[in-house]
């Protein structure tokens, strides 16, 4: 009944080449966001912040990081894990500030870098990022398929080895984690002990939201064009001239940019102190991927609802099994290896295209509805 | 030649018994890959299930315990100790019908120190089977003609569906894994290589485990080249292998060779995981080992058996060196971690098919 282009015309090319077409879509996108920024900061509390808001808004900006790369780019990689650390460490280091080294006259000058605010030190680790992600991205050249893959695995274990390891990038601190000192912007505090709830979500959900509007309007323009025709047949489209070089690093190095941003999130403002090889290991690669991969291939909306899934799903396991029934966490935690595994053949087989498809069908019947023929 | 040489000779043996055992894991990867396309990602974490299920049988641990303890508020774990006793008695009785007393008692202690073991295995290796047909069944099934790329995302879910569902049935806690090998260094090897350093030299240390793991790895070959060469399974695997609509069309059931691939998969995860976890304890680890047989794949090319040997050599001794030559002294240790990715991914640039892999062609 409501959900009908009947009726809605449009009189310029703008007007028809818009997100949201149909203005029931166009009405619910304004009433989520309007509730999202003017009405979820006064109902939130720590708790529901700390275990569902914050982990949600991150990882869907990793989630959309990784679709760009994987679902609209068709590469596959299993080294976000890697890269949200490259995020996290270089966000760390712009915050604390550090020495850097300008050619001036005869000598290197050195220059203290101040510490830099926190929102600008967040872009500045998705930047390292995305430069690390395109050096990571050039065997994606030569290499396809599954062996590229494989070869993002270097990216995971490197880059882990390389923060543990290095002690300059963590500070010399003798725990080797990076702990995010209090950061204020606009006064109030962003990161550290004594943050407030909603400023924490409001600062994720500002960069969620532009990064979204980013990546949709990325993809549906002359740059995400060329990334799915490399998707789908890489040869067919250098052949119509699609350069594979520009649309295969322009996909890592963006997609990495928005690992990074949620790398850099995770760790200044959700988590607070890092310690690289718990919290950026291979069990964080799996999980994006498996975020992408039930949200749906190839899609923003599927990202966010591949996110919210694998936010809530634990969060709903925990509650049931160990809150309600009292089990014991680790069983609990083996019995939701089970579900998440489960779950992923089970969307494979019954959904190839995930959360976004159902969807998609969803909105296909309520086009017809009530009168279906 | 001084002792370091030989310290360094010491280092690349043991570099190529560990690349045995990144082999035995990466042989079940080259197997289904080639029957079905599949890029099995779980063939770790099979390992790691069978070697978990090997322990349970052989200690007789009580499947799923933990959960049903949570569930009813019970409190068992373990099925009744073995009694070895009544088994070597009652043995040696029924042999020595048949054999002198002095040899039937000597079978029956062998049979009963090692028969739970052997049970054991053989119960293990009915799981896998059983295993084998469920996946083909709930799974593949499901999944035919489906791009490459989702199976291998099915893998990983069923990868993760068996390492929850195996810690579910067997519970977390580290076990040790005794099948009857000696652990730790050699003595008889080092005692007879003590000649060739000086005198602060006394012989190359090798884990017996290793050279067992060696010996059972040329073995598992053999019987695998033997097996795809001279029956005619193992003729029609080929022959999926080489192209699955022909082999439809010549009357080979497409799903009957995939269980028996996966099945024959199963049976080497579980050798692998029997030697892994007698080396270093059956834990959640083995299965990220078994992430290193992926670079030890991208070397070898992954449709190659022989590949998947050369590549868990190259790896193993080439991690192995890197790290005592380099890693150590200059960057700190711990390159062992991502040595072998970055070996793969260098020289994948210059042969993207690996070392023995077919040629790569692509048609529009």
């Amino acid at each position: 009944m409501l959900y009908r282009e009947v009726g809605d015309f449009k009189t310029t090319y703008q007007a028809d080449g818009q997100t949201f077409p149909i203005a029931f879509d166009r009405y619910r996108y304004y009433a989520v966001m309007l509730f999202a920024f003017a009405i979820m900061p006064f109902l939130l509390n720590d708790y529901w912040v700390k275990a569902i808001a914050l982990p949600f808004l991150i990882y869907s900006i990793a989630a959309i990081g990784l679709n760009i790369l994987i679902g609209y780019c068709g590469q596959v990689s299993l080294g976000t894990g890697g890269f949200m650390a490259v995020g996290a460490y270089s966000c760390y280091k712009f915050m604390t500030g550090f020495d850097i080294y300008i050619p001036g006259g005869e000598e290197w000058v050195r220059y203290a870098l101040p510490p830099l605010n926190i929102f600008f030190s967040v872009i500045l680790g998705g930047v390292m990022t995305a430069l690390v992600g395109i050096l990571f991205g050039l065997p994606s050249l030569r290499i396809k398929g599954f062996y590229l893959a494989v070869a993002t695995l270097a990216a995971q274990f490197f880059l882990v080895w390389v923060f543990n390891k290095w002690e300059w990038s963590f500070n010399y601190s003798a725990s080797g984690q990076i702990t995010a000192p209090e950061r204020f912007l606009f006064g109030h505090a962003i990161t550290g002990p004594n943050t407030e709830p909603w400023a924490t979500y409001l600062f994720c959900l500002v960069f969620l939201t532009i990064l979204a509007i980013v990546a949709r309007n990325l993809t549906r323009g002359h740059l995400g064009r060329s990334w799915m025709s490399i998707r789908d047949m890489d040869i067919a489209a250098e052949i119509i001239g699609v350069n594979p070089l520009k649309a295969k690093l322009t996909a890592f190095g963006i997609s990495s940019f928005y690992i990074g941003i949620a790398g850099a999130l995770l760790f200044s403002v959700y988590l607070g102190a890092v310690e690289v090889g718990e919290v950026f290991g291979i069990q964080k690669s799996f999980l994006v991927l498996f975020m992408v991969i039930i949200g749906g291939l190839g899609s923003i909306f599927g990202s966010f609802a591949g996110a919210a899934f694998m936010v809530l799903l634990p969060v709903l396991l925990k509650n049931v099994l160990v809150g309600q029934l009292g089990w014991a966490t680790d069983i609990a935690a083996h019995l939701e290896f089970v579900i998440v595994g489960a779950l992923i053949v089970i969307f494979l087989i019954l959904e190839p295209h995930g959360l976004a498809q159902l969807w998609r069908i969803i909105k296909e019947k309520l086009r017809l509805w009530p009168f279906p023929h | 030649m001084s002792a370091d040489f030989w310290f360094g000779v010491e280092v690349f043996l043991n570099g190529l018994m560990a690349g045995v055992m990144y082999s035995l894991v990466a042989l079940g990867f080259v197997l289904i890959f080639k029957a079905s396309g599949i890029f099995n990602y779980a063939q770790g974490v099979m390992a790691l299930f069978a070697a978990q299920t090997l322990v349970g049988l052989q200690t007789g641990l009580i499947p799923f315990s933990h959960l049903i303890n949570a569930i009813f508020g019970t409190e068992f774990h373990h099925f009744g100790q073995a009694a070895p006793d009544w088994w070597i008695e009652t043995y040696s009785r029924g042999l020595s019908v048949l054999l002198p007393e002095s040899i039937s008692l000597s079978i029956a202690g062998f049979l009963g120190f090692y028969g739970p073991t052997i049970l054991a295995i053989i119960f293990a290796a009915l799981v896998m089977l059983f295993f084998a047909i469920l996946v083909e069944k709930l799974v593949l099934k499901h999944l035919v003609n489906q791009e490459p790329i989702i199976l291998f995302m099915a893998t990983i879910g069923l990868a993760f569906f068996m390492e929850g569902f195996g810690e579910l049935m067997w519970g977390s806690d580290v076990k040790t894994l005794d099948i009857g090998i000696e652990q730790g260094g050699n003595v008889w090897f080092e005692e007879k290589t003590s000649f060739l350093g000086g005198e602060d030299f006394y012989g190359f240390y090798l884990d017996t485990l290793d050279i067992y793991a060696t010996f059972i790895a040329v073995a598992l070959v053999l019987a695998l080249v033997l097996f795809s060469q001279y029956t005619k399974t193992g003729r029609a695997l080929r022959a999926v292998a080489d192209d699955h609509q022909a082999a439809l069309s010549v009357g080979i059931s497409l799903r009957t060779i995939w269980v028996i691939v996966w099945t024959i998969a199963g049976f080497v995860a579980l050798v692998a995981g029997m030697m892994w976890g007698a080396k270093s304890g059956v834990q959640f680890s083995l299965s990220l080992i078994a992430l290193k047989a992926l670079p030890v794949l991208m070397l070898g090319g992954f449709t190659s058996i022989p590949g998947a040997i050369i590549g868990g050599l190259i790896i193993g001794v080439g991690e192995k060196m890197f790290e005592f030559l380099i890693g150590a002294p200059y960057l700190g240790g711990a390159t062992e971690n991502w040595f072998a990715y970055m070996l793969a991914l260098l020289f994948l640039v210059f042969r993207p098919q690996g070392l023995f892999g077919e040629k790569i062609i692509e048609r529009v």
